[in-house]
């Protein structure tokens, strides 16, 4: 029997980007709950978030941002080996968002598969296809973290909606003669699963909602039930305190274990590209893992908001065109969210 | 083991760090929110620091009892005996 041929090494060959056309201001957050602009730049640093607009899907965003990142690598998506999409907001448990991506990119007959690992989900993406190239399973492995959030968040509460944005980011990982892709810290949690979860599941709208109305995004009036009506279409919610403690104190650790694994120090690095969760989560966790200030720090949340699994490949991108010469530098990256769960590792940046 | 005024002065040190406030004016019948302006998140960043630093656990649920800054200082101090 054979058993395939390993490869030492793995890089991230190009990133890509698809950021969607609506604005959404501070102001227009403060038509839904009662807040300021003011407030929420000191406690989020968001000043805008894209939205989708109605007809966009996820997978028409992780299309655009997967075309950007085949271009950068100079790859056709004939070419891929594997499709790996992270999301959470793809609205079908079956068939998967990457099924229909791969075809869509010309990736037919590739392997593909949905990852539901949150705002981590990226990071694992890149676990996943280092592996995958390095076993010699895979050559080109296609990770897009892409997001609709706005579908599943409800804008008059106020413990996460106002933070989120939509959008999707890529990359295109591949063999490489030189280490790219420093060993993956990863990991989950599950007694605070309920940090960050949903009010219901979908079954609740199955069995709840009133006549003629289930298809509805949120169903509103005679609601003769013990479901309150506005509940009944699933929505995110977050215990912002746990959350922001676990982010601060668990992360710092797994990134610095991500530093170590990799044998890199902090100012070896030339970027630093945490989960685009809250500003001041991107400053407590460079002030504990001591970056310096030679390197650059990606602050993509403030035009961008919180963009679950697209945050750090569009904040890394972003870094790459506005700072070229990024480029051949070491990146940390660190995702981290609803599951709990967790993933961080060295780049090299392409 | 810190006495009272150790952690009085070491909380001062982190509230300093977190918010510029100067150290003097983390007195112990001072509000973190009232009096000293503090917000939830940078009551948490104030919160982790202070477990590092004195080595004691702050669970979620009784942060909200720590109004004052006595109320912390007497916490730790408990917390450290235990």
């Amino acid at each position: 029997m054979n058993q395939n041929p390993l490869r030492e090494h793995t890089r991230v060959m190009g990133f890509g980007s698809y950021r969607p056309d609506i604005i959404v201001t501070n102001e227009d957050v403060c038509q839904w709950i009662d807040s300021s602009d003011e407030w929420i730049r000191q406690r989020t640093g968001i000043v805008t978030r894209h939205r989708a607009a109605e007809d966009v899907s996820v997978i028409d965003m992780a299309e655009g941002a997967a075309r950007d990142a085949l271009a950068a690598a100079g790859i056709d998506g004939s070419q891929l080996d594997a499709v790996i999409l992270s999301t959470v907001t793809h609205p079908y448990p079956t068939p998967s968002g990457a099924s229909l991506l791969a075809e869509r990119l010309g990736a037919t007959p590739a392997p593909a598969f949905d990852i539901s690992a949150a705002c981590a989900g990226y990071c694992y993406g890149v676990a996943q296809a280092d592996s995958l190239v390095r076993s010699g399973t895979s050559e080109y492995v296609l990770v897009v973290g892409a997001e609709k959030l706005s579908d599943i968040i409800d804008n008059s509460e106020r413990t996460i909606s106002f933070l989120l944005g939509d959008g999707a980011g890529a990359v295109v990982i591949g063999p490489s003669d030189s280490p790219g892709i420093g060993p993956s810290i990863w990991g989950s949690d599950g007694s605070k699963w309920d940090a960050i979860s949903m009010t219901g599941s979908s079954l609740q709208l199955r069995d709840h909602a009133p006549e003629g109305k289930a298809a509805g995004r949120i169903a509103t009036a005679n609601v003769e039930d013990d479901v309150a009506a506005e509940s009944l279409w699933p929505t995110l919610r977050q215990d912002g305190q746990t959350v922001f403690r676990w982010a601060v104190w668990e992360m710092a650790k797994v990134a610095q274990q991500a530093l170590d694994a990799a044998g890199v120090k902090p100012e070896e690095l030339s970027a630093f590209v945490p989960h685009q969760a809250n500003m001041r989560i991107i400053d407590e966790l460079a002030k504990k893992l001591k970056i310096p200030d030679s390197v650059v720090i990606a602050r993509d949340i403030a035009d961008a908001g919180n963009t679950s699994a697209a945050s750090i490949p569009l904040a890394t991108h972003r870094l790459l065109q506005e700072n070229p010469e990024l480029s051949g530098g070491l990146s940390l990256q660190i995702g981290f969210g609803a599951g709990l769960v967790f993933g961080a590792q060295v780049i090299a940046l392409p | 083991m810190a006495s009272n005024e150790e952690i009085q002065a070491g909380l001062a040190e982190i509230v300093n760090e977190e918010t510029g406030l100067a150290p003097e004016a983390v007195e112990l019948d001072k509000s973190f929110t009232d009096d000293l302006d503090i917000d939830s998140i940078s009551m948490m960043t104030i919160v982790v620091n202070a477990e590092e630093k004195f080595g004691v656990r702050i669970p979620d649920e009784e942060v909200k009892n720590l109004k004052t800054v006595g109320d912390a200082v007497t916490y730790i101090s408990n917390a450290q005996e235990g």
